[in-house]
């Protein structure tokens, strides 16, 4: 059992680490409308390459639904210091795409961003 | 195998760049840092064809594939330092390719910017299923607050004043209703969450319960501390496997850090939560019929009073509310009444979640703050209607709700405006509909979804909205006389009027407010045999046209029926009586002879 103080540790430790590991986040939303679409061949692929590309400090990580359900299996890169970046309609195939040039080479892949409404 | 293996380009352009110097530097620091058995480093003797500028050479390092150019030899020595040593990409040397981005993230675009996330403040956003994250954005600091720092009685003025109203369907004010079951004695209280979303068109509780579970336990136990209560359950539907998983998940995390069981942060306060699974019947979404099912008996209403504020689940007071309702509080403890009815219309505080369906182009969820007008949701948040169609109306409300016909799309989407319109807010459904859909079909279509959930137990549900139903078909295939009109209006009052729950007195809705907006469709079935949206199918009317038509005789060899008949060609002829309105002679025509009315 926690107290009041114990939960704004957690709170505290889990925002410090975050600062500390400098980690890149790619998040997959995973909720029923993601996973009808695809997104979980795809948070397998990510997961796959991250592996393969022997890539430490990056996690891929879930998330239920963001709203826009025409758009999914969307997926999100945080990267420490840059603003966010949404990939749309992502597919088992070009998922790697988002690894390789955007993650590894800092290339944002723009074909697959939402567009502008 | 290697660990890593750096590719230098040795085409002519990069040789000429001194790729063979770069190559060699390579080489030497590699062997400098004893590595040679786990890196190995390859030169291709043709052009990569990625060349970057002129400055320097093209060099990828494997596994990552990093893919850096102007390498010079310094460079090199840096990249194995950097790159494969400490495993860090050189970020100055990677290729630059395209111009920045217009619009990067998902929250810069229209469909956000007129958004307010209260309840959906975290979907999306947090992993569900580590409840560190939620606790990281002040997860359990408002249950901390009300367990430390507030009496129940506070807890109760404190959401009154907020005004937040019930976002599952009524709009009843939530303070008020745990006032009541507070006020109720008893040795024994219950607090319960409806997740049973049943609305045709409506998601948004999946997406909290998916997307983030323990606001919902936060929110359910700040409730029991309010009314004294010890025992929560959620009536989820079975048919949200992944929300029922991630629910566990957190009831399992909670319960692991002693927010959720006995002695809650060492408090004294003890509550705890468990998940009752639906079958997914409707009307198990109505209160009493939700509490019935609760003990495990078969999901039939009862008529109130009692209110379950006085006599729920068990017989105990019992207070429930819906998934969207409880995830307000933990940002109205945190913040404010102030800051929540800030936002909003007069009677109508907060934001409201809205599952945007039909003919729009961006379907999804969306929160808004009430009052917001039905034409910014459909054409600033919804990017209006796809393929140039004109709106014709929106349905909220689901089943039990009504329609918004295109003339009244400067409404101010609130509780009381969709009410004096005839239609309701209900859990949120929004369904949008464009020229193209007959709006008595539309009313045939939730009828019948009405007719297959109610639980038969009175009769004016159970018997009228099947004869509803079948008036309704009569019309949408030609056979209805004007009298039926009548008579569906009557039959559609007396059921409102006379039925045991909310099932069968919001039934007949679509109805009444089809007919209060749409009375000419009816009218154009009944008098004239004709569905001016071109959808009931009965209605329909194949011809050939006599100018058009050569006598080939396919649509006569290919109709099921044969329906149509000619001598070879002359011009051919439909049948009307034979004709089933299949189609298929017209997708068979070449000659574009066959109309369609």
């Amino acid at each position: 059992m926690i107290t009041l103080k114990e939960l704004s540790e957690i709170k505290e430790r889990f925002i410090e680490n975050g600062k500390k590991e400098q980690k890149i986040n790619i998040v997959v939303g995973l909720a029923t409308c993601g996973i009808a679409a695809g997104a979980k061949a795809v948070y397998n692929r990510l997961n796959e390459e991250v592996k393969a590309r022997n890539l430490k400090n990056v996690d891929v990580k879930i998330a239920g639904c963001i709203g826009m359900c025409r758009l999914e299996p969307l997926v999100e890169v945080y990267v420490p210091g840059e603003s966010k970046v949404t990939y749309v309609n992502v597919t088992e195939d070009n998922a790697a795409k988002i690894v390789n040039d955007h993650i590894v080479n800092g290339n944002i892949v723009t074909e697959m961003l939402v567009e502008k409404d | 195998m290697y660990r890593a293996n750096i590719l230098v380009c040795c085409g002519a352009e990069c040789t000429a760049n001194n790729a063979i110097q770069v190559y060699n530097t390579f080489e030497e620091q590699i062997k400098a840092y004893k590595l040679e058995k786990d890196v190995k480093v390859l030169k291709t003797s043709e052009c990569l064809e990625l060349c970057g500028n002129n400055e320097g050479v093209v060099v990828i390092v494997y596994p990552e594939g990093a893919y850096y150019v102007g390498v010079k030899p310094e460079d090199a020595k840096e990249i194995v330092s950097q790159h494969i040593i400490k495993g860090k990409i050189v970020k100055r040397l990677l290729k630059k390719e395209k111009e920045e981005a217009e619009v990067k993230s998902i929250e810069e675009t229209n469909f956000f910017k007129k958004q307010k996330r209260v309840a959906l403040k975290n979907s999306g956003l947090i992993d569900p299923e580590n409840i560190d994250e939620y606790i990281a954005r002040d997860g359990y600091q408002a249950l901390g607050k009300v367990l430390t720092e507030m009496k129940p009685q506070d807890v109760i003025d404190l959401i009154k004043e907020s005004g937040l109203r019930g976002r599952g369907g009524g709009g009843f004010p939530t303070g008020l209703k745990w006032e009541f079951a507070k006020k109720s004695q008893s040795d024994k209280k219950y607090v319960c969450c409806n997740a049973d979303e049943g609305d045709p068109g409506a998601f948004m509780d999946r997406s909290v319960l998916e997307g983030d579970p323990h606001v919902l336990l936060e929110a359910m136990t700040i409730a029991a501390y309010s009314i004294g209560s010890d025992q929560g359950y959620i009536y989820v539907r079975a048919e949200y496997p992944v929300a029922v998983k991630r629910l566990n998940i957190a009831i399992e995390q909670s319960r692991k850090y002693g927010l959720l069981g006995k002695n809650i942060l060492n408090t004294g306060f003890n509550f705890d939560i468990d998940i009752r699974l639906g079958a997914g019947a409707f009307v198990c979404g109505e209160e009493t019929a939700l509490m019935t099912s609760i003990e495990g008996k078969r999901g039939e209403p009862r008529p109130r009073p009692p209110f379950p504020a006085v006599k729920g689940l068990f017989g105990k007071p019992t207070i429930l509310n819906n998934v969207e309702t409880y995830a307000n509080i933990p940002p109205i403890i945190l913040f404010g009444a102030k800051w929540f009815s800030s936002m909003g219309t007069e009677k109508s505080k907060g934001t409201k979640v809205f599952a945007l369906g039909g003919k729009i182009k961006n379907t999804g969820l969306v929160e808004i703050p009430m009052g917001t007008t039905l034409k910014d949701v459909i054409y600033d948040i919804g990017g209006g209607i796809p393929d140039g169609k004109k709106f014709k109306a929106a349905q909220t409300g689901g089943p039990s709700g009504g329609c918004i016909p295109a003339s009244l799309i400067d409404i101010k989407i609130d509780y009381d405006n969709l009410v004096s319109i005839g239609s309701m807010m209900g859990s949120g459904g929004l369904i949008v509909m464009d020229e193209d859909n007959c709006m008595v079909d539309i009313a045939k279509f939730f009828l019948e979804f009405t007719v297959d959930e109610s639980c038969g137990k009175c009769t004016p549900c159970r018997i009228g909205n099947k004869r509803m139903y079948e008036i309704l078909d009569k019309i949408t295939k030609g056979k209805a006389k004007m009298e039926d009109l009548d008579k569906l209006e009557e039959l559609a009052l007396y059921i409102k009027e006379n039925s045991l729950c909310g099932l069968g007195q919001t039934a007949p809705n679509p109805i009444l407010s089809t007919l209060r907006y749409f009375k000419d469709e009816y009218i154009a079935h009944i008098k004239e045999k004709r569905c001016p949206a071109g959808v009931c199918k009965q209605l329909l009317r194949y011809t050939i046209l006599e100018d058009k038509c050569i006598g080939c005789t396919r649509c006569a060899r290919n109709c099921p029926t044969n329906a149509i008949s000619g001598e070879v060609k002359k011009p051919h002829f439909i049948d009307q009586e034979k004709c089933i309105k299949c189609g298929v002679c017209m997708k068979e025509c070449k000659f574009q002879a066959i109309e369609r009315k």
